[in-house]
């Protein structure tokens, strides 16, 4: 029994089948990579565990409780924290503002409490602190109080990281974390990806196209093609396996690439 | 000590307000001044302050509404129609005191929010837009026809306010009333926008996908935000219907909704102070057209007869040119000036 268990999971828009009877299990403390050409329903099976769409069929266990059918306030109330691979972040807010937008549910106060004592509330000083760790963690010092609009895209990535980071999340679903970056910025968010992983011992789940990072930083790798899912394993049972093979450049490729080299 | 000045050794002085000691002692002047005000000022301006309070109040419930939680109304006059008219109908026809008075028509009018802020979980934008127009329309209806408890035209007589003893039948008294309770509005306003809740509703203003997914109940927050506002702007109307003694329903029509839209466009959207700002400025304008047109309408008497019409022109074009110039509104102003004179004599 895994951590986050998918059961037979299915989906579709009216007569678009986005995934049909995909099942995983992912196991606690693992680094799970989920892979795939586009369009094979990556970004569509981190929305069901995050309670945006609802599947058709299958359910989805994470922690012993069941997702379907969850707000996605709720999921994320039960420790499950995810990034977007187009930066969904607060624009107009600070760093840090968006960092405390984070640890939303770690407030004890309510709303009375709010308003008579406002930021002299012992609670913001508490989750402050935890802020800043993160913050520290993640070297974003020079950039707390800018406001996250103007600055540069990987930087945007990094404080959504920070965001999700914030919620002290069991799990963490991270969607592209380094689409559009360069080598260094790529790099940079390996190395906080990997120190999430190690140090924190969060639970990561992660869909990523650059393969390179893929193979070098996780455990286990799934490949989903069509809405299906059609290996997994480690990083070299998959990069071994025929039908991911046949998925990513095309069947026969072997002896299309014979041919291109004859002629 | 200059540059004592820019140094935080702990979260919560980082978070001050008034971090300057100039910023206080401005602060501490402007109260002063305000306190002070029905002792050296003509009773037409204390009148006009009081109006002012009550703007203030309305413009800071309808802030949290629409600069927070980015949810548009068009039917904030009807909200404090209602407060005004419970204040009204408690204290004429059930002889109630001023201080419950108060109260139960924020609390009305609070009620009234939760019920209209039920479908803005299903609507967004221009869609909310028409929903509290209609609200706005249908509470005028109300008010107009219903005629055997708000007497449509006739209006209703408030019996003088009291509270432990003291009466406060003049406007000169019944400013403290306004002013205690804008500073109080605006102070428990300034919190909530300073912490977790009012976070939660800029976050749902911005962007609702990536609240939701930080665990803010989308519902809870909207429904909230239509409760505080309204219940704010009920406070406001029911002061508005002691202010006045009178209240009848052309006090709260549509045009009204429209102004206190302007006055926080003017104001500085989702800002306290720009609520006060915006608040102030939409009050004085017809003031001071009115003190410039007079001398205007005898110098030219040809244009005498249109000058009446010029208000709505000047309102229109305020509104224009802060849209076009200053989207921050006032509040924008204010920083900039704030930060020339920060950095005087360097340009930053």
């Amino acid at each position: 029994m895994g951590f986050l268990e998918l059961h037979n999971i299915s989906l579709s828009f009216g007569g678009i089948v986005a995934l049909s009877q995909v099942s995983l299990s992912v196991e606690s403390g693992r680094l799970f990579a989920i892979i795939g050409p586009n369009g094979a329903g990556k970004t569509s099976l981190l929305n069901c565990i995050s309670g945006f769409y609802c599947p058709q069929e299958g359910g989805i266990k994470f922690d012993g409780r069941e997702l379907v059918g969850l707000r996605p306030d709720q999921v994320a109330r039960l420790g499950v924290a995810r990034t977007f691979q187009n930066v969904e972040l607060f624009g107009r807010l600070s760093v840090i503002d968006n960092m405390l937008l984070g640890r939303h549910n770690h407030f004890r106060d309510g709303f009375f409490k709010n308003i008579l004592l406002g930021y002299l509330a012992e609670q913001e000083t508490v989750n402050r602190t935890k802020v800043e760790e993160i913050i520290d963690f993640l070297e974003m010092e020079k950039w707390r109080k800018h406001i996250v609009a103007n600055l540069p895209y990987g930087v945007q990535k990094r404080v959504e990281l920070g965001r999700a980071l914030a919620q002290e999340p069991k799990i963490l679903l991270l969607d592209e974390p380094m689409a559009g970056m360069n080598l260094e910025e790529t790099e940079d968010m390996a190395r906080f990806i990997l120190d999430i992983h190690q140090e924190l011992g969060v639970t990561i789940v992660l869909i990523e196209h650059d393969m390179d990072v893929v193979m070098d930083i996780s455990q286990r790798v799934c490949v989903l093609d069509f809405g299906q899912k059609i290996a997994e394993g480690t990083p070299e049972e998959v990069q071994r396996d025929h039908a991911v093979q046949n998925a990513y450049l095309g069947e026969n490729y072997e002896t299309m690439i014979k041919g291109e080299l004859r002629s | 000590m200059a540059v004592t000045r820019f140094c935080v050794r702990t979260y919560r002085q980082d978070l001050r307000i008034l971090s300057s000691p100039a910023a206080k002692i401005g602060l501490i002047l402007f109260l002063l001044v305000l306190l002070t005000l029905p002792l050296w000022a003509r009773k037409y301006l204390v009148f006009v302050a009081c109006i002012s309070g009550v703007s203030v109040i309305g413009a800071l419930g309808l802030n949290i509404l629409t600069g927070m939680t980015g949810l548009i109304s068009l039917g904030h006059a009807a909200f404090m129609g209602l407060g005004a008219y419970t204040a009204a109908i408690l204290s004429a026809k059930a002889g109630w005191p001023m201080v419950p008075c108060l109260l139960s028509g924020a609390v009305m009018s609070a009620v009234m929010g939760a019920i209209v802020g039920v479908p803005t979980l299903r609507l967004k934008g221009l869609y909310l837009v028409v929903t509290t127009l209609a609200f706005q329309f249908i509470v005028q209806h109300v008010i107009y026809h219903w005629e055997s408890l708000t007497q449509s035209d006739k209006g209703i007589k408030l019996a003088t306010p009291a509270f432990l003893g003291l009466e406060f039948g003049s406007y000169d008294s019944f400013y403290y009333v306004i002013l205690f309770c804008a500073v109080l509005v605006a102070v428990l306003t300034k919190n909530l926008a300073m912490s977790r809740t009012g976070r939660a509703l800029v976050a749902v203003r911005d962007r609702d996908i990536a609240a939701e997914i930080i665990g803010v109940n989308l519902a809870k927050y909207k429904i909230l935000a239509f409760v505080v506002s309204s219940f704010v702007a009920g406070l406001s109307g029911a002061l508005y219907a002691y202010l006045l003694g009178l209240i009848a329903p052309d006090h709260f029509t549509f045009n009204q909704s429209i102004l206190y839209v302007a006055m926080i466009i003017v104001g500085g959207m989702g800002t306290v102070l720009g609520s006060v700002l915006g608040a102030v400025f939409m009050v004085l304008l017809p003031e001071v057209i009115s003190a410039v047109s007079g001398p205007l309408a005898s110098a030219y008497p040809t244009l005498a007869p249109r000058i009446g019409g010029i208000s709505v022109v000047v309102y229109g074009l305020v509104i224009i040119l802060f849209l076009l110039f200053e989207p921050e509104g006032l509040f924008g102003i204010w920083i900039r000036l704030k930060r020339y004179f920060k950095t005087w004599p360097y340009t930053y």
